[in-house]
């Protein structure tokens, strides 16, 4: 009886309890963090990126920032686009960006959902 | 909290040695003026005083509506009322300036050689009242508002012409200077960020307004405040919004950003007080 418990305790046990229900556990595992990555990213105390950045399906958007779009073809390399959005100082010194990791305006956690998000775009 | 302090000084260290030794003041507002012509290449110089309504045509529209009944009319008259009642000693605050005190906003911020530091229109203010045995009034809206109001009024139509007479007042226009340019808050971004490299662009549904003529028309009534505030009240509210720690009214920092960032609109015309969004 504990096995089972400390499964379901788990949210990487209750993703692949989903994912053997439906046959689909990695695309079931990932849709999830890229809808968590929405929620913190249009989360305006959080991510807020549509107030700088055009997206499809953002409301008023801002043109600070490009649009964003082809993302995976632009950062075919997952690690590069976390490095951005952690401190994209680092890339261009004069970047308005704000350091989302570097200055802890997200969670590491946070910034995971973010990349996952920003890849669907 | 080492990691920010370290961008800041970094930020800092930056803003100072981008600095050619032979530019000045002078040169720095020449520049500033070239920047903008160039990135509007349309507006005419003297629209800068109307700061986002200069670059933006569907919010000027509104705004030239608001401007038919001026929301900051009332601030004017009790700021006349204010300015012409006697203290408790029988003298009035147009004793304290030149003229009486009627067209004479444009005398500030100045820079004060004896005192050695910047002089800003709401601290003669209130040095005129402590000098005539008043309390003085809060700093960023209210009473000392309505005054503003009142004597930016009566100033309309003057060139903005903000002088740096000598060293110590270059000192304090260099200080402004550094603050404009420096990163701050969690949001580690500067003044210019917003209203220099992105003037005209939106963030969210907001125009980001040019800093050229930014000096020109306070104080303000500002629809989302629901009432007057100066210029500091303002610097307070951007600081906050890059979350960083906004510094106190007509300390230091703030004169001093307002005396660079004057500096800057000089040759505008003074079209105080204002009303914005």
């Amino acid at each position: 009886m504990r096995k089972p418990a400390s499964i379901f305790a788990t949210s990487t046990g209750a993703v692949l309890l989903l994912g053997s229900a439906f046959l689909t556990p990695v695309v079931a595992a990932e849709a999830t963090l890229a809808e968590t990555g929405k929620a913190v990213a249009e989360d305006r105390t959080k991510g807020n990126c549509f107030a700088c950045h055009d997206y499809p399906g953002a409301v008023l958007p801002g043109n600070v920032g490009p649009k964003l779009m082809n993302m995976k073809a632009r950062f075919p390399d997952k690690a590069k686009l976390r490095a951005q959005i952690y401190d994209a100082t680092k890339n261009n010194p004069n970047t308005i960006m704000p350091p989302f990791g570097k200055h802890r305006i997200l969670t590491d956690k946070e910034l995971d959902a973010v990349v996952e998000w920003v890849l669907t775009l | 909290m080492k990691k920010l302090l370290t961008a800041i000084s970094v930020a800092l260290f930056v803003g100072v040695t981008a600095t050619p030794a032979i530019a000045g003041p002078a040169e720095d507002a020449n520049a500033f003026r070239e920047y903008f012509k160039k990135r509007f290449p349309d507006i005419p110089f003297d629209d800068y005083i109307n700061g986002v309504y200069a670059v933006n045509a569907g919010a000027r529209e509104q705004w030239m509506a608001i401007e038919e009944f001026p929301p900051y009319q009332i601030a004017i008259d009790e700021g006349k009322k204010l300015f012409g009642t006697p203290f408790k000693n029988g003298q009035t605050y147009g004793s304290c300036f030149s003229n009486n005190g009627v067209g004479v906003a444009d005398e500030y911020p100045m820079f004060d050689s004896k005192r050695g530091e910047v002089v800003t229109l709401e601290l003669a203010i209130n040095e005129c009242r402590v000098k005539n045995g008043e309390e003085p009034l809060p700093w960023s809206k209210g009473k000392i508002a309505s005054i503003l109001a009142y004597m930016a009024f009566t100033t309309r139509g003057k060139k903005i012409d903000i002088k740096v007479p000598d060293d110590k007042a270059l000192a304090a226009y260099e200080d402004g200077k550094r603050f404009y340019y420096a990163r701050r808050g969690q949001l580690n971004m500067s003044c210019a960020h917003c209203h220099v490299d992105n003037a005209g662009n939106n963030l969210r549904a907001n125009t980001l307004s040019p800093a050229l003529g930014h000096a020109s028309h306070w104080p303000v009534y500002r629809s989302s405040w629901g009432d007057m505030g100066t210029l500091h009240r303002r610097f307070q509210g951007c600081n906050e919004q890059v979350r960083a720690k906004a510094f106190k009214p007509q300390g230091k920092e703030y004169r001093d950003l307002e005396y660079f960032l004057t500096y800057m609109s000089n040759g505008l015309t003074w079209n105080g007080p204002g009303a914005r969004e």
